[in-house]
């Protein structure tokens, strides 16, 4: 019984890492419908400036991680005003190769300003080691981790469905038109939402350091995952990929514990599944 | 928008860009006969590239300190190349790009086992002389005539390994290997070495190169429970993701032990694992702490050059002494290389005083070395792999075992 709790644990907290990661980029592919493949890019640069800070300047676990959070965010606010607004009206094929191209630019960016090495993520002593909950020993970080992915994803929800910045940006994405002849200014609001969406995606980075490590290659390595749950959460809602990263986190997890033979294989055989069945996502938006 | 369609569109962008990566060749340059030019190809850039710096730091600082010794007018021009990792494909073309672009007559690098089989296939046909540093699959110096090794095989390290833990009355044991060739080398050797002793395997698991979250297959283990579990992963930044994730589930602080090749606590990670490394037996042909005059100058050198907090790891001696047996052959041809020789001359080659060691090149092509048993200790503040107990000179046993 208790392996059987461990092992559901261990998935919900490697489906929570899934989502941390690729939240941002369900706000940005998924709401402002922009194919940003450069989402690792803003992953990556909120893990360099947390690992940064930690490791040089001594700045503890916490505040780096919200430095870092919004110092991306400020950053995606910027390219989204000087970059990625003339690209909204273009084809996806456009958007693409403008997004590849950025992350080819920056990875060759940082690996001229931090090196080709990856960066050491030293945790905190609290979120060292295991903590025992009525008998149960959970690793702390994995604890840390289901604790900011639920307060995120309800932060969301909140902001998206019950605020009226979120009803701007769902009707500025319903029709982008009709809501600037209403008087919202949706330049400002899609803005903002980008911005929105690269700070998530430098809390991701920042938070999984320790499992997902911080190097150049980081938006090459992992868009596999961020593309996975985008795809198999379905666009165009903020739900979705959180069912969708829970889904593969769980299916991955019990395929390493009871079935270690199936390799890496699984998850694609798995995602390859579910996008037969339901091609639109696990959550269609109606 | 559907998410189908972007993934289909994803996928034409990587067949453009696959097709703009394929330059084409560019006809070879005969070579000046002063100069040799040696191709070198390591992992420069990705998660493993702390592996490539080591060889690429230690190859650079034998340059800089031999370069004197070499014959009169006698130059060594390196031309390096990033292989990005595990990646036979890139690592295959870079060697072709090496040899018949840029004219190189001798290969070295070959960080990895796989890559290292793509290179010494081509070295068949294009009679260059290839000197792998650190791939450890038995099976590299099989495929070409061309090639020999200076690093280790996971045979020799983990076949006595089996037979130690044997002899330490632990009757059960798990194995935990990354699924590629040295992982599966490592598992069938200590198998052997394990089961001839008596022991027996309770439970083996390979886990992907790509894999980022080890704990379900650790749990596994934790849950099984045997007296010693063989670990295998190649070194670096995964090193320590190992060993952080066998703290995460509680094994590092129960009694089941952790004993590997040296791969599992190497020593620049060392570090960056903290104590949870403590206690961790392994077997190795190198350690920095290992008392020998030859390496109290080697690891003197390299601080100076590197910084005082710098520790040069196996990686770093493979190189050093790859580099020492390319000088070597250089030396003994004048500077004229001829790939007959040159392989004659590296299959008898030998270094009495390398950092690890005694060092010799055997028949088959294969580093015969002293191995030695370390424990993760705490030595003067820093912990440190301090060898208790030394296995006389072995070639790799998998050729002895398999011997025609």
């Amino acid at each position: 019984m208790t392996t059987i709790i461990t092992i559901l644990f261990f998935a919900v907290a490697y489906g929570m890492i899934l989502y941390l990661i690729s939240v941002g980029l369900s706000v940005t592919m998924g709401l402002m419908g922009f194919v940003n493949l450069a989402h690792g890019v803003f992953a990556m640069l909120g893990g360099y400036v947390t690992v940064m800070m930690m490791n040089r300047l001594g700045v503890p676990f916490l505040p780096a991680l919200a430095i870092g959070c919004v110092l991306v965010a400020m950053l995606g606010f910027v390219l989204e005003r000087t970059l990625y607004r003339h690209l909204y009206g273009r084809s996806e094929l456009d958007q693409v190769l403008f997004s590849i191209g950025l992350v080819l630019v920056s990875v060759a960016i940082v690996r001229i300003v931090w090196g080709p090495l990856a960066q050491p993520m030293q945790l905190p002593e609290y979120l060292k080691g295991q903590v025992s909950i009525a008998g149960i020993t959970l690793p702390a970080y994995r604890l840390a981790l289901v604790g900011f992915g639920t307060a995120v994803i309800a932060g969301l929800w909140f902001m998206f469905d019950r605020t009226l910045f979120g009803a701007r940006i769902r009707a500025a994405v319903d029709n982008r038109a009709m809501a600037q002849s209403i008087g919202i200014n949706t330049s400002r609001l899609f803005s903002l939402a980008f911005g929105l969406g690269t700070g998530l995606a430098a809390l991701g980075g920042g938070l999984g350091a320790d499992v997902l490590a911080i190097a150049p290659a980081y938006p090459l390595q992992y868009i596999v995952y961020f593309l996975i749950v985008v795809a198999v959460g379905g666009l165009g809602d903020i739900k979705g990929p959180f069912v969708a990263a829970l889904v593969i986190g769980l299916a991955d997890t019990l395929c390493r514990y009871f079935l270690p033979e199936a390799g890496s294989i699984f998850i694609f055989a798995f995602v390859f599944l579910v996008l037969l069945w339901r091609p639109n996502g696990i959550i269609e938006r109606r | 928008m559907s998410s189908a369609g972007t993934l289909a569109r994803l996928m034409r962008v990587g067949l453009v860009l696959a097709a703009t990566m394929a330059v084409p060749f560019v006809a070879a340059l005969p070579a000046s006969a002063q100069t040799v030019k040696i191709g070198m190809i390591l992992t420069y850039s990705g998660r493993d590239a702390a592996l490539g710096e080591q060889i690429d730091r230690a190859v650079n600082l034998f340059v800089k300190m031999h370069e004197k010794e070499l014959p009169p007018g006698v130059k060594v021009e390196l031309i390096k190349r990033d292989d990005t990792g595990v990646n036979p494909d890139l690592a295959k073309r870079l060697a072709q790009e090496l040899i018949l672009r840029d004219g190189v007559q001798i290969l070295t690098g070959g960080q990895w086992t796989p890559n290292a089989m793509a290179i010494a296939g081509l070295t068949k046909e294009a009679k260059v002389p290839f000197i792998t540093m650190t791939a450890g699959g038995s099976a590299v110096t099989l495929q070409s005539p061309y090639v020999v090794r200076t690093g280790w095989t996971l045979w020799q390290t983990s076949y006595p390994l089996g037979q130690w833990a044997a002899k330490q009355g632990w009757k059960n044991a798990y194995t935990v290997v990354s699924d590629f060739g040295p992982g599966h080398d490592g598992e069938a050797a200590f198998t052997k070495g394990f089961t001839e002793g008596g022991g027996a395997i309770t439970g083996a698991v390979r886990i992907p190169l790509k894999t980022t979250d080890y704990l379900p297959y650790f749990q596994k283990i934790k849950d099984v429970n045997p007296d010693v579990v063989y670990v295998f992963n190649p070194g670096g930044p995964q090193a320590t993701a190992f060993m952080k994730a066998f703290d995460d589930v509680g094994i590092t602080k129960s009694k089941i032990k952790l004993i590997g090749p040296g791969d599992i606590t190497s020593d620049d990670e060392l570090p960056n694992m903290g104590k949870s490394a403590l206690g961790v037996v392994t077997m190795l042909q190198y350690s920095p702490a290992g008392v020998r005059p030859a390496n109290a100058e080697f690891v003197a050198a390299w601080k100076k050059e590197y910084g005082a907090d710098q520790v040069p790891t196996y990686f770093a001696v493979a190189g050093w002494d790859g580099m020492r047996a390319i000088f070597d052959t250089i030396k003994a041809q004048k500077g004229k290389i001829d790939p007959e020789a040159t392989m004659a001359f590296l299959r008898s080659w030998s270094n009495p005083v390398s950092p690890r060691g005694p060092v010799r090149i055997d028949q088959a092509g294969d580093i015969v070395q002293h191995l030695y048993l370390r424990r993760v200790e705490e030595k003067d503040g820093r912990l440190a792999n301090i060898e208790f107990a030394t296995i006389e000179q072995t070639g790799d046993p998998w050729k002895i075992f398999n011997k025609k």
